[in-house]
C-alpha cells in the first residue's frame, strides 16, 4: 500500500472549500530557486507535488494539520500557514 | 458589550483540559477555546498514559475514564531489514493494582478529559480557532477568534495549543520551531478481534503489551517506532526529527509501510482492517529547546512549551502536569488579590524547577545533540548487533572462540576502537 490517497481514503474531513488554510507565497521561488523541494517528499499527506514543468502545486484537501511543510521550508519561507477554520480540517476519529 | 473572563485556555488537549480543570475548581471564571469538532478530534498520540500524572488531578479517573489496556510488558526491539534483536520485560507487579500505564486512544479519552472539566465549571466552546492574542503593549488581554465579533477578553491566557504554537510566534513570544528540534510522526490504526491481539501477544483480557524500536525502521534517520496494543486495535508508527527528513527522499508514508512490512511486525498485524491514518510533530529539542514560558498576563503549557521527554517517550504527562501548575499559580495569585503579572507569573517557572518535568528534562539536556552528530546510534549500531546475535545463535560448526573475534572485529572494523570508546562515553555522559 504505498499511494499515501489509500491511507487517506480512511480518514474523515469536513473541507473548507474555497479557503485553503496553507499556501505558497512565491510560486516562482519554488520553480527556479529552491532546489530541495523538500515538502514534496516530507508531507505526509502528500499535499505538495512537483509537475513536469518544475512547478509546485499544493493541494490541501488531505492535509493532516502537522505543521512539517511550514517548519522545514526554512530557508525561503515560502509557505504561508494557518489552521483551518474551527470545525473544518481533518476529524481524527482515534487519533 | 465584550465579554471578560479571568482565564483563558486555548486549546482542549491533555494540558489544556489539565489547566481547565484546575483552574475551574480552584474557582475560577475559565473559558477553553479549542478548533476542533471535539475535543480530542485534531490530537494524536501513541498512545500510554501514565497514571501519575492524570492522578494527581483526578484521583478516581481509573473509574470512568476511557482506557484500553494496561500495559504488563514492554519490548525494546531493534531492528534491521529482516530481524531484531531485543529485550523483553514482563512483570506480575505490572497485573496489579492499581496499574501504572494504559494504552488510550486520544479522541476518546480528550472527550472525557473536557467533560471533567466542563463538570468542574470550565465553559468549552468547539470548533473556534484563535487567530491571535490581543495585546496591551506587552500583556496580553485577551484573544481574537475566527468567529464573528470574536473578541474576547481575560485577565491571563493559557496557550496550551499544542507543538504548532502559531499564537506565541505571532506574538512575538519565541521563534519558530526549527527543525531539529520535532520529529514528525506518521501512524496507524489496525482493527483486529480482541481475542486475536490476546493469542497474538499471550495477553489476557484488559493486559497490553509495548513495543518501543529503534534501528533500520528510521532509515538511517534520527527516530523510532512503536507498536501498542489497544483492546480491539493495534496502533503502530514511526516518527524522525524534521532535519533529518529533510534531508532524506524517503516520504514519511514510505518509511511506516515499510515498517509494516518488516518480518517480524507483520504477522502481528495481519488480517487487520487499517481505520486511519494519522501524523503529527513531537517536540523533541528537550531543555535547551524550552522557550519562555511565561509573561504579562500569559502562560504556555504542553507542548507549546516543548515540555516532552522523547528519551523516555512521555510527554501527555509533562503536559498534564504543566497545564495543572500553570493554573495553580493563577489560582494562587487570585486568591491572594494579585494580580497577573509576568513577575508574579514567575511563580510558574518555580513550581516548573521543583516538579520532574524541569528535573527529567534537564537531567537528558545533552541527548537530543548527541543523537544529531551520531546517527550510528541508528544506522550502524543495529546492524552489527544483529549481526552479532546471528553469528552467536547459529549453529555451524565454527568454535565460540573465533565467533566472538569476528563479532569484536565486525565492530572495530565498522567503528573503529576510539569510536567505540567515544560512543559508549559519549552515551554515560548524557544519562548519568
Ligand atoms: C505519534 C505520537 C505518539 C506519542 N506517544 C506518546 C505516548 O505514548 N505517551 C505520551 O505521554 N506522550 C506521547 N506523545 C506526546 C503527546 O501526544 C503530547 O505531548 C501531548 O498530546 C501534548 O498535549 P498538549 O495538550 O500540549 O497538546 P495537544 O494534545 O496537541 O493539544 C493542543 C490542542 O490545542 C488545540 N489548538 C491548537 N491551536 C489552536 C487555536 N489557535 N485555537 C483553538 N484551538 C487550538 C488543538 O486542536 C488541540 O486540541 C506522542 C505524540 C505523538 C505525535
Ligand atoms: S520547500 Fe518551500 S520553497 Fe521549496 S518548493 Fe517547497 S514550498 Fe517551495
Ligand atoms: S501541514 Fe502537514 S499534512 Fe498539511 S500540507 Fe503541511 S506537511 Fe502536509
Amino acid at each position: 500500500m504505498l499511494k499515501v490517497e489509500e491511507k487517506l481514503f480512511q480518514d474523515r474531513y469536513r473541507v473548507d472549500a474555497g479557503h485553503p488554510h496553507i499556501s505558497i507565497r512565491d510560486a516562482d521561488l519554488c520553480t527556479h530557486r529552491c532546489s530541495e523541494r523538500q515538502c514534496t517528499v516530507c508531507c505526509p499527506a502528500g499535499c505538495y507535488t512537483e509537475e513536469g514543468n518544475g512547478k509546485v502545486v499544493l493541494i490541501t484537501d488531505g492535509c493532516l494539520e502537522c505543521g512539517t511543510c511550514r517548519i522545514i521550508c526554512d530557508e525561503h519561507r515560502n509557505v504561508e500557514w494557518e489552521w483551518p477554520r474551527g470545525g473544518f480540517g481533518i476529524l481524527f476519529k482515534f487519533g | 458589550m465584550a465579554e471578560k473572563f479571568d482565564v483563558i485556555v486555548v486549546g482542549a488537549g491533555m494540558a489544556g483540559n489539565a489547566a481547565a480543570y484546575t483552574l475551574a475548581k480552584g474557582g475560577l471564571n475559565v473559558l477553553q477555546i479549542e478548533r476542533g469538532e471535539t475535543p480530542g478530534s485534531k490530537n494524536v498520540q501513541g498512545a500510554i498514559l501514565y497514571a501519575d500524572a492524570i492522578e494527581k488531578i483526578i484521583p478516581d479517573f481509573r473509574d470512568e475514564a476511557p482506557l484500553e489496556r494496561h500495559l504488563i510488558e514492554q519490548r525494546v526491539w531493534v531492528l534491521d531489514d529482516s530481524s531484531y534483536i531485543g529485550t523483553h520485560y514482563r512483570s506480575e507487579a505490572f497485573n496489579q493494582e492499581p496499574y501504572n500505564r494504559y494504552t488510550i486512544i486520544r479522541a476518546h479519552f480528550d472527550q472525557w478529559f473536557n467533560k471533567k472539566a466542563r463538570e468542574a465549571g470550565a465553559l468549552t466552546i468547539c470548533e473556534t480557532t484563535v487567530s491571535e492574542l490581543l495585546l496591551d503593549g506587552k500583556k496580553v488581554i485577551g484573544v481574537r477568534t475566527d468567529r464573528k465579533g470574536g473578541e474576547i477578553y481575560a485577565d491571563a491566557v493559557i496557550l496550551a495549543d499544542g507543538v504548532n504554537s502559531r499564537l506565541a510566534v505571532k506574538a512575538g513570544f519565541h521563534a519558530e520551531i526549527q527543525p531539529r528540534d520535532v520529529a514528525l510522526a506518521v501512524k496507524e490504526i489496525h482493527f483486529l478481534p480482541q481475542e486475536t491481539i490476546e493469542a497474538r501477544f499471550n495477553i489476557g483480557e484488559e493486559e497490553g503489551v509495548v513495543i518501543e524500536m529503534a534501528g533500520k525502521i528510521s532509515a538511517g534517520m534520527m527516530g523510532t517506532g512503536f507498536l501498542y496494543t489497544n483492546k480491539e486495535s493495534i496502533t503502530l508508527g514511526v516518527g524522525c526529527m524534521l532535519s533529518d527528513f529533510k534531508q532524506q527522499k524517503v516520504t514519511p508514508y514510505a518509511l511506516l509501510d515499510r515498517m509494516k512490512s518488516h518480518p517480524s511486525i507483520a504477522p502481528l498485524i495481519a488480517g487487520s482492517e487499517m481505520k486511519e491514518y494519522a501524523a503529527h510533530l513531537i517536540p523533541e529539542g528537550g531543555y535547551n529547546a524550552i522557550p519562555q514560558v511565561w509573561g504579562d498576563g500569559w502562560l504556555i503549557a504542553g507542548d507549546a512549551g516543548q515540555f516532552v521527554n522523547g528519551i523516555h517517550r512521555e510527554g501527555s504527562n509533562l503536559a498534564m502536569t504543566t497545564g495543572m501548575l500553570a493554573a495553580q499559580t493563577l489560582v494562587e495569585l487570585k486568591q491572594a488579590g494579585k494580580p497577573f503579572t509576568a513577575g508574579n507569573l514567575a511563580k510558574y517557572k518555580r513550581k516548573l524547577d521543583d516538579s520532574f518535568v524541569m528535573k527529567d528534562l534537564k537531567k537528558y539536556r545533552r541527548m537530543p545533540d548527541i543523537f544529531h552528530k551520531n546517527k550510528q546510534f541508528f544506522t550502524t549500531y543495529p546492524e552489527l548487533l544483529s549481526k552479532a546475535a546471528q553469528t552467536l545463535i547459529r549453529v555451524d560448526g565454527v568454535d565460540k572462540k573465533t565467533k566472538e573475534k569476528s563479532i569484536k572485529q565486525s565492530f572495530v572494523a565498522a567503528r573503529s576502537r576510539l569510536g567505540l570508546i567515544g560512543d559508549a562515553f559519549r552515551f554515560w555522559r548524557a544519562v548519568e
